[in-house]
């Protein structure tokens, strides 16, 4: 039985994180894995002493101080984190997944996200945090750590669940893009949506065939295609297609480039999920 | 444990990074000028290292939000190259403790630190709190009862400010109030930082020490370099650890032995002393707030602007209030809970940790210390695990054999108890030793089992021995001399 995994943090997007889920979990036919990450805020201070002042074995006081603070603090989390599973299993026993096992962990998603997609054969996660309302517009660092550290594909929730009809798949021809073409052909997860296969550029001859053979590939697999170049930016062209074609969801490959290009010239995978206000699939 | 990115290390807590920063920068000052005085330097030498090196490890450190600067451990250590050779040979030992701590790091010295037991840790920081205390107290010779009484006064606004307030560094009012004090009553017998030396009046300029580069100078800043790598290395890595527990997060051990021989590298270019982690400041920055690398560069950075901003001001304080705060930082240090523990603790333990301190506090070196607390901690060690040793024997129901049953470590220390375990004097036709839960370690202890069959073999009894591990095996295969054709030969001539 295939498995999906959902990060979720109990955030505004964690309903629509199970609803995805739940999505996925009806046609993969999938048992659901929830994962809470108690998230370690170890450099907030305990609080502002600063006499500068260390008196008689300071340094075992403090030690005992910040650890019965954090503690405290610790408990808290784990209660409010027990809430949050509690919530997680009913809504996506409501929606209809059986199988559900829901787990509390220590520690930061991006840090440890490869020590549990190993199992899984989808990851599901929210487009923004616990934070999402005041850095809207920013994506999470965290998300592309969680990307990057996946082998699988990741689902990235947007705010809202809507119903799946059609999906974008942003293809240039690379290697995680035609991963994707494999597996909408061959995974149930997507079978009976409409797909637009979409590449972006000029356009040669090679991108072409190459467009051509992917469309063969899904239409041979039973999907409605229809392909297209486009050219421009590509976050620009795919927002108007998604909005102009009524589309519900965009697939594609994500941080083809080296952390070192990335810094230097940003990502296009960041821009894109930041633009489109859909859920994107992506593929490494 | 979790990890942090860099980015992280450095921003994640910016505001409280930089007020702490700043009460760090506040004691540096002080503690600086007190150990460029025990060190017997300009206290600008001291100074400039504290800038270079706090700003240095802020970036290539391995422990975000430690402390580093020029530190009483080192400056113990070099009183006498300063004396006799000048202050460019303590600059160019400075450059060599660089390149060695470097050498350090990428030989992955860190991971010896697992031989450092506690026991020898708080012996370490238990000495380092006497010494200080024994150098502030040198400062009280020749002085009258307003040394004294100025000292009083300042200890009293150090521990007994924070009662009301925690928003104000209590160390600084406590400089604030006796300076003005000295000042407007006019105290002229007190000694001020002023007379002590030069105090900085300009950034530091980068040169290299003017010493000749021959084979001489190196010998001469050798037997100085090596300790103070050794000790530079050991409070630095002692200090990471503490953080690690405070702040439960993991740091780079080997990447701060680097990083800690590049500040010294540094500090040494730009006129500045050897310098290492410095424990009470450390705790000072996480007990003000400071989790992340910009407090360390904070502290740096305050620290040169305080310092060329107050020049004349700084001139003026008196030692009285310096010895107040070194006192405290001497208090502070010293782990208290120990001398309880010398009650409750093992024997062993605490006649390490005494060791590590008298050793430390005659020899003033904390290299040498360290040196004799581990030996002693691997000798008690090694006797321990040696009585672990149980040899037990039952005679067969035949009355004619004897299987002895061995458990336990087998080497150096064991090895003359295990020889001794056996009855020779008994007549019987075979002996059977059973070693399956014992473990040879080394010569010794296959010499010993050797003597055993041998001396057996020779009352015409036959020996066998089994359930030897594998690696026993290979050693008794390749040393003993019982399973080898003569062996009865030899035997004789032992």
């Amino acid at each position: 039985m295939p498995n999906i995994l959902a990060c979720t943090d109990g955030s505004i997007y964690a309903t629509s994180v199970y609803n995805h889920t739940a999505w996925a979990a009806a046609k993969m036919s999938a048992s659901v894995h929830v994962l809470h990450m108690l998230d370690p805020h170890h450099e907030d201070p305990v609080k502002a002493d600063t006499s500068g002042s260390i008196g008689f074995g300071a340094k075992s006081a403090l030690l005992s101080e910040i650890v019965e603070l954090e503690a405290a603090r610790a408990k808290i989390a784990r209660k409010h984190g027990k809430v949050i599973l509690e919530d997680a299993t009913d809504q996506l026993r409501k929606a209809g997944v059986n199988d559900i096992q829901a787990e509390q962990k220590h520690g930061r998603v991006s840090d440890s996200i490869e020590n549990y997609e190993r199992d899984a054969d989808l990851v599901v996660i929210g487009k923004r945090g616990n934070h999402a309302d005041f850095a809207t517009g920013h994506i999470g660092h965290n998300l592309e750590r969680v990307v990057r550290g996946c082998h699988h594909p990741v689902l990235v929730a947007s705010r809202e669940f809507s119903n799946m009809n059609s999906f974008v798949l942003a293809y240039d021809g690379g290697a995680s893009a035609q991963k994707a073409v494999e597996y909408a052909a061959t995974n149930p997860l997507l079978k009976g949506m409409k797909c637009h296969l979409l590449s972006i550029g000029k356009g040669n001859a090679k991108l072409e065939k190459a467009l051509d053979e992917a469309k063969q590939t899904l239409s041979n697999a039973g999907f409605e295609v229809s392909a297209e170049i486009r050219d421009g930016e590509p976050d620009q062209v795919i927002g108007e297609a998604v909005a102009q074609e009524h589309i519900d969801l965009l697939v594609m490959g994500a941080y083809g480039h080296s952390h070192i290009r990335h810094l230097i010239v940003g990502s296009t995978t960041t821009a894109m999920i930041r633009t489109v206000k859909i859920p994107v699939l992506l593929f490494r | 444990m979790t990890k942090n990115s860099y980015f992280q290390e450095w921003f994640s807590n910016p505001r409280r990074d930089i007020i702490a920063g700043t009460v760090v920068a506040l004691a540096l000052i002080p503690e600086s000028i007190a150990f460029a005085i025990i060190a017997g330097v300009d206290p600008k030498v001291a100074l400039y290292a504290s800038f270079c090196i706090a700003i240095t490890i802020a970036f290539v450190g391995g422990r975000p939000g430690m402390i580093s600067a020029a530190t009483g451990a080192m400056a113990l250590l070099i009183g006498s190259l300063v004396a006799n050779h000048g202050v460019q040979y303590l600059l160019a030992a400075t450059l060599l403790t660089g390149v060695l701590q470097i050498l350090c790091g990428v030989f992955k010295l860190a991971d010896l630190m697992r031989f450092v037991s506690k026991s020898v840790v708080t012996g370490f920081v238990n000495a380092l709190a006497i010494l200080y205390f024994i150098t502030q107290v040198k400062e009280f010779q020749g002085q009258d009862w307003l040394m004294y009484a100025m000292v009083g006064g300042g200890l009293i606004i150090i521990y007994g400010l924070p009662r009301f307030t925690t928003a104000v560094p209590s160390p600084l009012i406590c400089i604030i109030v006796l300076t003005t004090l000295a000042i407007t009553l006019g105290l002229d017998s007190l000694k001020t930082v002023g007379e002590m030396g030069q105090l900085p009046s300009s950034l530091p300029n980068l040169f290299f020490p003017d010493v000749p580069l021959s084979w001489e100078t190196f010998m001469i800043i050798l037997p100085y370099a090596i300790p103070l790598t050794v000790v530079g290395l050991l409070e630095s890595l002692m200090t990471a650890g503490i953080l690690d527990d405070f702040t439960d997060t993991e740091s780079d051990k080997n990447r701060e032995c680097k990083g800690q021989g590049i500040s010294n590298l540094v500090a040494g270019m730009f006129g500045g002393m050897a310098g290492c982690a410095m424990i009470g400041q450390s705790v000072i920055n996480v007990k003000s707030g400071g989790r992340g690398r910009l407090s360390t560069a904070a502290s740096g950075v305050v620290l040169l602007i305080l310092i060329l901003v107050l020049d004349d001001l700084v001139n003026q304080i008196p030692i009285a209030a310096l010895v107040a705060v070194m006192l405290m930082v001497s208090f502070g240090t010293f782990n208290w809970s120990s001398i309880k523990g010398l009650r409750d603790n093992h024997r062993t333990s605490s006649i390490v940790m005494i060791a590590t301190v008298v050793a430390v506090v005659f020899t003033h070196n904390l290299a040498i210390g360290v040196g004799i607390g581990v030996v002693l901690s691997a000798l008690f060690f090694a006797y321990k695990v040696s009585r672990l040793l149980k040899i037990s024997s039952a005679l067969d129901v035949s009355h004619k054999g004897r299987t002895y049953t061995v458990s336990g470590q087998l080497f150096f220390v064991s090895a003359d108890r295990f020889a001794e375990a056996f009855d020779f004097r008994e007549v019987l036709d075979t002996v059977t030793i059973d070693v399956t839960h014992a473990h040879f370690w080394d010569l010794s202890a296959v010499g010993a089992l050797d003597r055993v069959v041998l001396k057996f073999r020779r009352e015409g009894t036959e020996v066998e021995i089994v359930g030897m591990n594998e690696a026993s095996k290979t050693l008794v295969l390749k040393i003993a001399t019982h399973d080898k054709p003569g062996a009865m030969d030899e035997a004789g001539g032992h």
